[in-house]
């Protein structure tokens, strides 16, 4: 039985696979990253040991995360951080929509957060009374046009000029135009007011460093920065993974999540945040809350097996190189993460049962692996997705067809009786696929039945 | 409340570390006990300081940074004028430090400083930003500041062009070099906010075409005193 996710992810697929106009699209999006990203890769002395560095980093992070939080957590408290441990969503929205009542907060502005798209947050805060506007360009886009990001990293990649000068046109009233810097502009004229009327600045973060309690934010508009030095209250969304030993560390990870990410050796900003204002300087917010999120990241850090699933540094490359996700596109997985990263997460964070169906949605060829700066590996979690669906919820016919399938295989001459009385059949197959039971009417739908040939292989070779 | 929560929340993980990750990472795990050391893996940067202002001078090339050396600090003060009427600043805003405080004189402007806490406002409307840093990064192309050496987290971002003025002393070979002075300087007392500064502010969310100045400045410059 399909689940509803599923069924949509079929139909949305199906759709999007025919739809060329799209796939050009992605395609020349994707080719002037993948000519930078070699480039950059090529200037590392050795991008493999940092690779292999850079596994071995995070996994000492994450098989002691205990420790780590623990100590990233007394650090930011003694400088006067608040730290709210969230078990799911729900409660991390609670926080912070309670914390928005309590400041008496009318506007907020996002620097974007994969997170607080995972926890849906933005929807809270509106009914709770409050504006929230996403000040990522990508973002912006993608929040005027009422949908999710496309992409982890890029989010409106799915977008052209003209679209967004149309999007820009119906919304804020600006003069239609097909130069990507005066786009630009026009989202920076109307978010700068933004910045300066917000009360609270809602960030993400790409490490927590727990030498020193410090989150990292990697980016290049200013965006990030703009948020969490103007309002009055910085909070910061992570979740409990991103943490990493040492502040040194990002000697190594700055650079390759930009190279994976975006190819650039290392991006425009890269911004180490450690509580609020202190007494000696001149600016920043009063006030610095850290909400800490679970949400199902401690249901994958049981599975030792797809432990190192929680390595992922969220730079995109896996989705950049996946053919699936390049043909099917971002909309079309229906989660927060999207490609070989997001189908192997999703079913631990969301359920297996309703999401299995994404470790399918992969041609297991290892693209994935070869791109992921952290060393996941990925291709093989989609295969123990498998496995694990399978072992959950066997299904009886497909056991059945299977042995069938062995036994014959087992016996020769059986199968040549049962293929040449099939002969006179298949033409009849051909011509009623449409209302074959369902494996055999999709393996139709997008294939052609063979002819079988009039000599089988084996009796070719006997009476040769 | 709060330590409930974190309590479970920990407790979840402790629980979920008792299986030991299995063999394949085991690999990782040897790596991490002998220290990973990066420096042997990142782009290459030349030993000696004049390789090194070489390759910062090139990275800046390709970032878009506006690259001034001066011999001086009279000279970098004639700089600054020169990029005044270049640019036609007319209000600067900038904080107190000593070679700085030489420079911004110099400038002959309308000056906010941020020791006197003027209002967001107020510093958006400023044509130029000028600000101290602690380190120049030769591989990267950045500018390391902190809250601390660069008068806070809004004046380094808010107006639309970024002045930083630096010593040649305060160059560094790679990230690591950098982390580590930011270790040997601030260690038990760090700012509240650093910030790694490469090149001007950009995107390219639009059909992934590169836009300058998409929310920060849209012009960075650094005058290097020699």
């Amino acid at each position: 039985m399909l689940s509803s996710f599923a069924a949509r992810f079929k139909a949305r697929a199906t759709r999007l696979t025919a739809d060329l106009e799209h796939r050009v699209k992605i395609r020349s999006a994707l080719e002037s990253y993948e000519k930078a990203r070699d480039e950059r890769k090529a200037l590392f002395q050795d991008w493999e040991a940092a690779r292999e560095g850079a596994a071995a980093i995070k996994w000492e992070a994450v098989n002691h995360l205990d420790a780590y939080l623990v100590r990233f957590v007394e650090k930011l408290e003694s400088r006067g951080a608040k730290v709210f441990w969230a078990g799911n969503a729900e409660e991390a929205r609670d926080y912070i929509v309670a914390l928005a009542k309590e400041k008496g907060a009318r506007s907020i502005i996002k620097s974007k957060s994969m997170t607080s798209e995972e926890i849906h947050l933005n929807e809270s805060l509106r009914q709770a009374g409050c504006e929230v506007v996403e000040s990522d360009l990508g973002e912006f886009i993608v929040q005027l046009r009422e949908e999710d990001p496309y992409h982890i990293v890029f989010p409106a990649m799915h977008l052209t000029r003209t679209e967004i000068s149309d999007l820009f046109h119906e919304k804020l009233h600006s003069t239609p135009t097909d130069n990507p810097e005066e786009l630009t502009m026009i989202a920076r004229r109307e978010l700068r007011l933004k910045y300066l009327r917000a009360d609270i600045g809602i960030s993400g973060a790409n490490f927590g460093i727990a030498e020193t309690g410090m989150i990292s934010i990697t980016e290049n508009e200013g965006n990030a920065r703009l948020t969490t030095a103007i309002p009055r209250v910085h909070v910061a969304l992570m979740g409990i993974e991103k943490v990493i030993p040492k502040l040194s560390d990002l000697a190594l990870f700055l650079p390759m999540l930009a190279t994976a990410g975006t190819g650039q050796q290392i991006t425009c900003y890269n911004s180490l945040i450690g509580g609020p204002r202190q007494p000696d300087e001149a600016d920043g917010p009063a006030e610095f809350h850290l909400v800490l999120l679970d949400n199902g990241r401690t249901q994958l850090l049981a599975d030792a097996e797809q432990r190192d699933a929680l390595h992922c540094i969220r730079c995109g490359a896996c989705l950049n190189a996946c053919p699936i996700f390049r043909n099917v596109g971002g909309h079309t997985y229906g989660t927060t993460y999207q490609g070989p990263i997001g189908s192997v997460i999703t079913p631990h964070l969301r359920g297996l049962m309703d999401w299995k169906h994404l470790s399918y949605a992969s041609s297991l060829c290892g693209a994935c692996t070869e791109a992921c700066p952290v060393k996941i590996d990925l291709h093989h979690h989609l295969l123990h997705n498998r496995r694990n669906s399978v072992t959950q919820n066997p299904d009886r016919w497909e056991r059945f067809a299977f042995r069938a399938f062995a036994r014959l295989t087992a016996h020769p001459g059986l199968l040549d009786k049962l293929v040449r009385l099939s002969r006179p059949f298949l033409p009849l197959v051909r011509a009623a696929r449409h209302i074959m039971p369902p494996p055999i009417k999709a393996w139709l739908g997008s294939r052609e039945l063979p002819p079988v040939a009039p000599q089988s292989f084996r009796n070719y070779w006997k009476s040769r | 409340m709060k330590s409930e929560k974190q309590k479970d929340i920990l407790g979840r993980i402790r629980e979920a570390l008792k299986i030991p990750a299995p063999i394949a990472h085991v690999a990782h795990r040897q790596t991490a006990s002998s220290l990973p050391q990066p420096r042997a893996w990142l782009p290459p940067v030349p030993p000696d300081q004049a390789g090194q202002l070489a390759m910062f001078e090139r990275n800046c090339e390709q970032l878009r940074t506006e690259f001034c050396p001066a011999r001086g600090i009279d000279e970098a003060g004639r700089v600054a004028k020169g990029l005044r009427e270049k640019y036609g600043w007319s209000l600067a805003a900038s904080h107190h430090q000593v070679e700085l405080d030489a420079v911004v004189r110099a400038l002959g402007i309308e000056t906010l400083y941020m020791e006197d806490h003027p209002a967001q406002t107020e510093l958006e409307k400023c044509s130029v930003g000028i600000t101290a840093c602690d380190a120049l990064v030769a591989q990267t192309g950045s500018i390391l500041l902190t809250a601390r050496s660069a008068g806070g987290r809004a004046l380094s971002v808010l107006p639309p062009h970024h002045l930083v003025v630096a010593q040649i002393n305060q160059l560094v070979a790679d990230l690591p070099a950098a982390f580590e002075l930011l270790a040997a300087r601030y260690d038990g007392n760090y700012p509240s906010f650093a910030t790694f500064i490469t090149g001007p502010s950009r995107t390219g969310d639009i059909e992934r075409i590169l836009v300058f100045g998409a929310h920060g400045p849209r012009m960075l410059t650094v005058i290097l005193v020699q």
